[in-house]
């Protein structure tokens, strides 16, 4: 079964690997209470992670763009087909939109991004009290949405390997 | 009438000198008073939301010019309500020991057209120092605008003790920036 390429797997698994530490990072640095050194430090390497995710959804895309994936095996009815291609580019556009709404969440809350206490990013727009828990709450539910995709999408693929035993998972392994 | 026309005199003169030498009233609402420092190399601006200042000028004698400010520590605003009630701790301001920090002027020289150079005393957290900035000064719509920003160290001050004391974390230098805005 034809493979994708090496460059799609390796972007593949550093995003899946990133997403996974900025989730977990995410939700640990949220249930730290008070204000501690710690907590400050989760904070901006949360937001190293994601702004790294959004670097290389941005490779990913222009890679996708010019390098066809395998199709689906012939074995798969027309309506999974449709299902994992919906997922695919769902999971697509959280990875831009995730990191996205938190950024735009940090600068309304007034806080730039450093990338890596080295550079920082562009100030997009002013500091918005108002703005400020409307993006938060956006970036929680879209953050959760990609929780449940990544779920669905594991959840797939695992039968692919095991139900189906098609090669579709086999794939996109390193 | 000679008498009369001196009595008149007198008294202008004795307006004019109490007007010259009486503090001028700050636009509180107008001004502001901030601190902006460095948190992991991002640059983080905040405002006290309560302070004070007396200032004292007539642009014809700057020389004879003085002033002192009085800030809330527990008031300053860093846009969450969880890191407002953490700086007022005994870590960083201590406000319930200390709720004042405050600056008097101990001299204040011109330093060329509306620059003035203020030396004077900073406490805060029970410390006390000697500092001195540079400042400008200028009319705008007949009111003054007083403008500076005095860099200090925190740690000196002893503001973020313990795992605070990490300036990777919360960089020593803090720069208090400053806009006060005056009339007569």
């Amino acid at each position: 079964m034809q493979r994708y390429t090496s460059t799609a797997v390796l972007l593949h698994w550093l995003i899946a690997l990133l997403v996974i530490a900025g989730f977990s990072m995410g939700l640990v640095m949220t249930d730290i209470p008070g204000i501690t050194p710690t907590k400050l430090k989760y904070y901006s390497w949360h937001k190293w992670i994601g702004v790294t995710v959004l670097a290389l959804a941005v490779l990913r895309l222009l890679w996708r763009a010019r390098h066809a994936p395998p199709p689906y095996p012939a074995s798969m009815q027309g309506w999974e087909k449709s299902a994992a291609h919906g997922l695919h580019a769902l999971l697509y556009v959280l990875i831009f939109a995730v990191p996205l709404s938190g950024y735009f969440y940090t600068l309304a809350a007034g806080v730039p991004v450093v990338y890596l206490g080295l550079f920082q990013l562009p100030v997009l727009i002013e500091p918005n009290p108002a703005l400020k828990p409307v993006l938060k709450q956006v970036h929680f539910w879209l953050t959760m949405l990609l929780a449940g995709s990544v779920a669905v999408h594991v959840a797939a693929a695992l039968k692919h390997q095991f139900i189906d035993r098609d090669g579709v998972f086999k794939r996109m392994l390193p | 009438m000679t008498l009369h026309r001196s009595l008149l005199l007198v008294s202008l003169l004795a307006v004019t000198l109490y007007a010259a030498a009486a503090p001028l009233k700050t636009d509180v609402a107008h001004s502001s008073v901030a601190a902006v420092f460095k948190q992991m190399n991002v640059p983080v601006e905040s405002r006290f939301k309560k302070f004070n200042a007396q200032i004292d000028y007539d642009p014809a004698r700057p020389d004879a010019a003085k002033a002192s400010v009085e800030i809330d520590t527990a008031s300053l605003d860093l846009g969450e309500p969880e890191m407002n009630r953490e700086v007022a701790k005994k870590e960083w301001f201590n406000s319930a020991q200390f709720p004042k920090a405050s600056f008097v002027s101990t001299g204040i020289r011109a330093a060329g057209p509306g620059k003035l150079n203020v030396s004077g005393k900073l406490s805060i957290k029970g410390k006390s120092a000697d500092v001195s900035f540079p400042l400008t000064v200028k009319a705008e719509a007949g009111k003054q605008v007083f403008e500076g920003a005095l860099p200090i160290r925190r740690l000196a001050y002893n503001v973020g003790e313990g795992e605070w004391k990490d300036t990777s974390m919360v960089a020593d230098e803090v720069v208090i920036k400053f806009r006060v805005i005056a009339a007569q």
